[in-house]
């Protein structure tokens, strides 16, 4: 969830603002505003120093909310021209995140620093524990030379009065596989090469430098020329909005949708479809552990136990596939992992496949709870768009629309309890057990949210080809707290979850296969 | 004593603009105060439309007084400061 608050609200408000100048009647002129009706001449300056910074800053979130990167902007191109192209582009770009750096001069670069509590003192530990000589001593205090330190932090743990801390940058510290940096000029910029969008930066970074590269115009003019654009909801969005998904399903089709799914239909495919398979991975393991157990028990069960023959077919765990940011990190990061990955596909792949099949000269969106399914809806021909959480509610607020006075529309197809709990930690493991005749033959293990430690911890299982307490399940999403933990959500992950169990619970269970 | 009546807009302006995080206080609230305060959810209080647009949502009232750009830390502030002038 994303906790800065104030920039946070400020980056609805310019998608709603957004949202309003493209349902004008001069889109261009609109949006050209914008600065200027958030910042009104005489305005007090909430944040900076002056009304045209203020401006400064809004027109670059507007940049990338209509869909284009800060960074290449070049401050002479108007808010207009930039609406104008967004109407006349044909293609989305797969860097799907853009930095405002002019919102990364209020953070200091990543570095060990001696504050004022430093006594002096004369034994110096902070000196002696340093093995690069960058700790020296000026005017009785310690000082650190940065371009000799190398950040191992001896020294911050020698001292004895607390006085030398690390000064963190909060999105480095937040991605998992160091793909944002600050650079010497004090930028943040991400490296795409690494990127698995994950989103932490998003969420990580108290001045809202971090931004979602909306499509929500290339959406609008889909609707506006007369398409049929449907709508598919991440089974997450239970709990994100007012109301229940059946008044949130007639709500999203008078925002302009001629259709709406729940991608809890897919993820009953998905679950099944992996309990399938998870059996028969864990079919020839479970046949090696008998014969051998058997051969051991034949020889009295004394003795030496039989040396297993390496077979590279025999597999002891299995992960799940289907969070967007774990595939995006095999791709990139942990190609060992692979064999162990399921190859059954995500929740949003089965759905986009039925609604194609249904309608095919429909235009797809996919309304996620984070950044990481625009990656994976780049790469899958059946998913045109993707809007956010957060869009998605600026697109009600800009229509005025009432969710609470929506009538309740049945969807197509019911989804599963589980189905619908494939939102939270431990649901998908969940209903991949639910979904197999023997339950019991799952023993699984939850990684809660991606980052150094879960990754090494994976590598390890990947290497080993064991998993810790002989787990035979490993369910990985890359959020804390699954999907209601994405960047893009607007509930805490307590109530989201309180929610849609409230929803699950009335739901019926998933059929066995 | 007259009881505190909080009511937390559930309108999709107020919801969206930050009011989701608000649904706590239906758990915060009774556990701490037991029925001094009672506290509800509303559907949308028409402040979104009037007051500088969508600007200073969510909105929550307690009894008559409105807090703009509510969290929930304001609201229960100001419920502590009724109790005591009560
Ligand atoms: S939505 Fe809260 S006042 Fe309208």
């Amino acid at each position: 969830m994303n906790n800065a608050g104030q920039a946070i609200h400020l980056k609805k408000e310019i998608l709603v603002r957004i949202i309003k100048a493209f349902l004008s009647d001069n889109f261009e002129e609109q949006a050209r505003l914008i600065p200027y009706a958030m910042r009104p001449k005489g305005m007090e300056v909430p944040y900076r120093c002056c009304v045209y910074k203020e401006r400064a800053i809004i027109k670059d979130r507007t940049i990338a909310g209509l869909g284009f990167p800060i960074e290449e902007d070049d401050e002479t191109v108007s808010l207009a021209t930039y609406a104008k192209k967004a109407t006349e582009r044909k293609e989305i770009s797969d860097k799907n995140l853009t930095v405002l750096q002019a919102a990364c001069q209020g953070c200091k670069t990543n570095r060990i620093y001696v504050t004022d509590l430093c006594q002096g003192c004369i034994a110096r530990p902070c000196l002696s524990s340093c093995k690069f000589g960058a700790v020296s001593i000026i005017n009785g205090r310690s000082v650190i030379d940065d371009s000799k330190c190398k950040k191992c932090q001896m020294c911050v743990q020698a001292c004895p009065y607390n006085a030398i801390v690390k000064i963190t940058v909060p999105c480095e510290d937040a991605c998992p596989v160091g793909a944002i940096k600050k650079d010497e000029t004090g930028f943040a910029s991400i490296d795409f090469e690494k990127c698995i969008s994950c989103g932490k930066c998003i969420s990580a970074c108290p001045f809202g430098a971090v931004h979602e590269r909306s499509q929500i115009i290339d959406i609008l003019k889909a609707i506006k020329s007369g398409k049929k654009v449907i709508a598919m909801v991440a089974p997450s969005i239970a709990g994100q909005f007012p109301g229940s998904i059946y008044q949130l399903k007639t709500a999203i089709k008078k925002a302009g949708f001629y259709d709406v799914y729940e991608v809890a239909q897919g993820a009953d495919i998905t679950a099944q479809t992996e309990a399938k398979e998870f059996s028969e991975r864990m079919h020839l393991a479970n046949e090696k552990a008998t014969e051998w157990l058997n051969e051991w028990v034949n020889e009295g069960g004394y003795g030496e136990k039989p040396e297993t023959q390496e077979d590279d077919n025999v597999q002891h765990f299995m992960t799940t596939s289907c969070c967007a940011g774990y595939n995006q990190l095999i791709k990139k990061h942990m190609p060992e992992i692979k064999p162990f990955v399921s190859d059954t596909k995500t929740p949003m792949y089965y759905t986009a496949e039925i609604v194609k099949q249904a309608y095919p000269d429909s235009v797809t969106v996919f309304v996620s709870p984070c950044v990481a399914k625009r990656a994976e809806g780049y790469e899958n021909p059946n998913v045109d768009y993707i809007m956010n959480f957060e869009e998605l509610g600026a697109l009600f607020v800009a229509k005025k629309i009432e969710i609470l006075e929506c009538e309740e529309t049945p969807y197509v197809k019911e989804s599963s309890k589980q189905g619908r709990n494939f939102g939270f930690s431990g649901g998908v493991a969940e209903s991949v057990k639910a979904s197999l005749k023997n339950e019991n033959s799952v023993k699984p293990c939850i990684i809660n949210g991606l980052n150094k430690e879960s990754i090494r911890q994976l590598r390890k299982y990947a290497k080993s080809g064991e998993c810790d307490s002989g787990c035979n399940l490993i369910e990985v999403m890359c959020c804390e707290g699954g999907c209601i933990g994405g960047n893009a959500t607007m509930n805490n992950p307590k109530t989201a979850k309180k929610l849609i169990n409230e929803l699950s619970e009335k739901s019926q269970d998933i059929e066995k296969v | 004593m007259e009881k505190i009546n909080v009511k937390v807009c559930m309108g999709t302006t107020c919801f969206v603009m930050g009011g989701a995080n608000l649904q706590e206080l239906n758990d915060i609230i009774p556990r701490k105060y037991g029925d001094k305060v009672e506290v509800n959810a509303s559907p949308c209080l028409n402040l979104c439309s009037i007051n500088w647009e969508y600007s200073k949502a969510p909105y929550v009232k307690v009894d008559d007084e409105i807090i703009t750009e509510a969290t929930v830390e304001k609201v229960l502030e100001t419920i502590e400061n009724k109790l005591g002038n009560n």
